[in-house]
């Protein structure tokens, strides 16, 4: 039970409210609105990156009946007859993106075991900045380096290669997406509990053995997400494969051949003057969105994997 | 303006959780009041109600009234900011802004609209006075407060808190994190501070509560369970509960 | 008879010789990348160290490689960076104090936040083809250099935004606490306190995204720089060319004199970049003592 203590309030206080400010703070009540603003923005780059593809798509497929452009095996836009089957853009870029892939996940993995596993933390610190610049790189300087050094060099082993040639440029593609492999799982890698290795250590295990049998697979969420992840970049890639590729939509399994990408195509449309409403600005549109939609459902493929099969600890 | 705090039938709660239950109380003017009791009894809630730092827990709840000078202040017509340069506040940890000392000390008049840096540089002085830190900083009062010493650092929070005039000064924990040293220091300040404002410690150590406060109010569970002239409550204590406390059978 | 008597000597040979050579080939891997960038460098400095001269900085492109240089492209790149740079960073940086000091905790909120990082993953191409639908044909800026400013801001915004979230939260609670005690309001708090604390996490975003934009081709393309310009642009609707659009025009060339060129114009556009880069990293090891 409190204990009431006898106290005089002070009865001729004054009535007015002391806590009254008689400045109002204009900009305390205008800037969340504007900050909203600022944050809406982004929403809207999202509404009209969907609404820009599907728009021109929709007119695009009002000329060219979509199961053509699905399924259709020749694309010759801008030469006569003109035909819009994206199967040889498709092929093209996925022939890329795989080449990139087979040259960039087992050097990419194999360096992340070695900095999360092997490496002196001396050598860390001065290898992990170098990949950092590495990823900082513009990608039309991947593409001379495509150019200059790796096709003369394919050619020199290839001799039936051309100038322009899937191989040269998927390779330059796969250098480039390295270091989002390695720090990716590298990151994946170093969230796997110290404990879990010492347990393995304990038992007498080598370290390649703690790697590939502890760690990997405790971190396997984590990797299959960055190769996903890798793989979407690749897939948008554009400087890399309008510079080494070449320009000639053809549906082939051959690297050595000269293809066209989906990206290489809406730059070459692009280079040139087209008319707003025509035939080829729609096919910017259509290619475009193909390529929107395959990136984004990686995207949301690698953030799944990511967060579905985490090893809690 | 008369700085009698009253609390009648107050209770808060956090969404579920009954933090403080049918609070009755009376804080004097111009006097040092202690909150005491053991950890989560509700004192330092008790405390941040009067500041209305409460507020920004989300889930918050009020019920009853809590009066400052006759006028509710978690009425509609309050305005929190000035209520909060009324009601000045020094935390556990200290807490200077990674300014300059003169700035930080400035932070406050700045904020309510003072410019002059005649007048600044007056507010500085007085305030690093009233909280015995002139001397110390004087010559360097263009470094960083991060680099004088904790003890030092919450002095200036105390003066930082003062630059705004407040006429009541909540301290919350001031000196659990301190050493011996600055803890008497600024016990010593708080007595010199008393004629001029009133002043509200939670402190977990009776001893300082003892040392320093005119009335004390044991809380225990959300409640309070007595409070008194601070002679009183420590040598004779009406309530069973506040004897176990002050003589160490529980803590 | 000591504990190692039933050890399988051979086993553990081999297996310590398996490590062995694997550390071998993990570091190998390693290497590669490094090599990679170091035959690359090599490289350019080889090819376009000859071209190095003030003509390359004052003259405009020409049919004749002699004669030939990027003013036009530096210029247009520094224009779009006087656009871009103000304006990505009062839009990113206003996103991120909303998202992390207004916004409540609700679906809407999830959503943006979930939009942003979908963003950052879109290729920097369909940004071009936004930027051609919208900008250029939409609101009828035409081919010009504002168009491609705005079309590059949109593509770094996420970029800042999630650089200045992060040095937004890293603000501890103290300090607003601190700041409200004081009677501030929340924009006091959040543009006296919050912003100066976080300030140099947010100059390191704006430097990324700076670089980012700087390198990208791309989108520029296909809103329309061109890739032939002998001239200044004078205002913002002006047709306009940028340094990596002027790089690929010249290395695109079959004649290695303009291949040349090019490289020698890529060491220019490296330079551009490391230095930014040093200007991060003295900004982030200057402030670090402050906080």
């Amino acid at each position: 039970m409190p204990n009431k203590q006898e106290t005089t309030i002070d009865k001729t206080k004054s009535s007015s409210n002391p806590f009254k400010n008689s400045r109002v703070s204009i900009l305390n009540k205008i800037m969340p609105i504007l900050l909203f603003l600022c944050a809406i923005v982004s929403v809207f780059t999202t509404i009209g990156i969907v609404i820009t593809l599907l728009s021109e798509t929709v007119n695009f497929f009002r000329e060219i009946p979509i199961f053509d452009f699905l399924f259709g095996t020749k694309w010759s836009a801008l030469i006569e007859p003109k035909q819009f089957g994206i199967l040889p853009l498709l092929a093209g870029t996925l022939m890329i993106t795989s080449i990139a892939i087979i040259v960039a996940l087992p050097i990419g993995l194999a360096s992340a075991i070695y900095l999360s596993e092997y490496a002196p933390d001396k050598v860390r610190r001065i290898v992990k900045p170098i990949l950092e610049v590495l990823a900082g790189v513009p990608t039309i300087v991947y593409g001379y380096f495509a150019i200059s050094i790796i096709t003369p060099i394919i050619q020199f082993i290839f001799p039936s290669a051309g100038v322009y040639n899937a191989l040269s440029a998927g390779i330059a593609v796969g250098i480039m997406i390295i270091p989002m492999i390695c720090s990716l799982s590298e990151d994946a890698m170093s969230a796997v509990p110290r404990s879990l290795r010492d347990g393995a250590y304990a038992l007498g295990a080598t370290r390649f053995e703690v790697a590939l049998k502890i760690v990997v697979p405790a971190a396997f969420s984590g990797i299959v997400s960055s190769a996903v992840l890798a793989f979407s970049r690749a897939l948008g890639e554009t400087m890399i494969v309008s510079l080494a590729a070449g320009s000639t939509p053809t549906l082939t399994f051959n690297p050595l051949d000269s293809i066209q990408t989906m990206t290489a195509y809406i730059v070459q449309v692009s280079l040139g003057d087209i008319a707003h409403g025509s035939i080829e600005y729609g096919s910017i549109f259509a290619v475009g969105m193909t390529l929107f939609v395959f990136t984004f459902l990686l995207n949301i493929l690698a953030q799944y994997i990511s967060r579905r099969f985490r090893e809690e600890y | 303006m008369s700085t009698l705090i009253e609390a009648k039938d107050l209770n808060l709660f956090y969404t579920d959780f009954h933090a403080l239950k049918n609070v009755n109380l009376t804080i004097p003017e111009k006097a040092v009041t202690a909150f005491i009791g053991p950890s989560g009894c509700g004192k330092s809630t008790l405390l941040r109600t009067l500041n209305r730092m409460n507020d920004m827990i989300a889930g918050t709840r009020i019920e009853g009234k809590l009066t400052i000078s006759g006028t509710d202040i978690y009425s509609q017509e309050v305005d929190v900011e000035t209520l909060r340069k009324k009601v000045g506040m020094v935390f556990q940890q200290p807490n200077p802004f990674p300014k300059s000392i003169y700035d930080n000390i400035a932070y406050g008049p700045r904020l309510h609209g003072i410019k002059s840096k005649q007048k600044l540089d007056e507010i500085v002085e007085t305030s690093l006075k009233s909280a015995a830190l002139w001397n110390e900083v004087k010559d360097h009062l263009k470094r960083s407060a991060l680099s004088i010493s904790g003890g030092q650092q919450q002095r200036l929070c105390i003066a930082r808190a003062l630059a705004v005039n407040p006429d009541i000064l909540l301290m919350d924990e001031a000196t659990s994190a301190l050493d011996p040293i600055s803890t008497l220091k600024i016990e010593e300040l708080v007595q010199d501070l008393r004629d001029k404002y009133t002043i509200v410690m939670v402190t977990h150590n009776m001893h300082q509560a003892a040392r320093v406060s005119n009335q004390t109010v044991f809380f225990l569970n959300g409640e309070v369970v007595e409070y008194d002239d601070t002679e009183k409550l420590f040598s004779n204590p009406e309530d069973q509960r506040t004897e176990d406390y002050i003589s160490g059978r529980f803590g | 008879m000591n504990i190692f008597h039933d050890a399988n000597r051979k086993q553990i040979a081999n297996r310590r010789v398996k490590d062995k050579s694997l550390h071998m080939i993990f570091l190998l891997a390693t290497s590669v990348g490094i090599i990679a960038l170091t035959v690359l460098l090599v490289d350019i400095i080889i090819d376009g160290w000859s071209n190095l001269s003030p003509d390359l900085f004052t003259n405009f492109p020409s049919r004749k490689a002699e004669d030939a240089g990027m003013k036009s492209g530096l210029v247009g790149s520094m224009y779009i960076m006087l656009i871009l740079v103000p304006l990505s960073f009062i839009l990113g940086v206003g996103a991120a104090i909303y998202l992390e000091e207004y916004a409540p905790k609700n679906k809407l909120t999830r959503l943006i936040q979930l939009n942003i990082s979908t963003l950052a993953g879109v290729p920097s191409i369909v940004y071009g083809i936004l930027g051609l639908a919208l900008f250029v044909r939409m609101l009828s800026l035409q081919k010009s250099l504002i168009s491609g400013a705005l079309t590059m801001t949109l593509l770094v915004l996420p970029i800042i935004i999630v650089a200045a979230q992060e040095a937004i939260r890293a603000v501890p609670r103290s300090r607003r606490d601190a700041s409200f005690a004081l009677g501030a309001t929340k924009w006091q708090t959040v543009s006296r306190s919050v912003l100066p604390s976080s300030l140099p996490g947010i100059l390191t975003g704006v430097i990324l995204a700076a670089s980012r934009a700087i390198g990208e081709t791309a989108p520029l393309i296909i809103v329309g720089a061109s890739t032939y310009v002998a001239f200044l642009p004078k205002s913002l609707t002006d047709a306009f060319t940028a340094m990596p659009i002027q790089i690929y025009n010249w290395i695109s060339r079959p004649q290695v004199a303009f291949k040349d060129l090019g490289a020698s114009a890529i060491i220019i556009l490296l330079a551009i970049l490391i230095l930014l880069n040093i200007t991060a990293v003295i900004i982030r090891n200057k402030y670090q003592k402050n906080i």
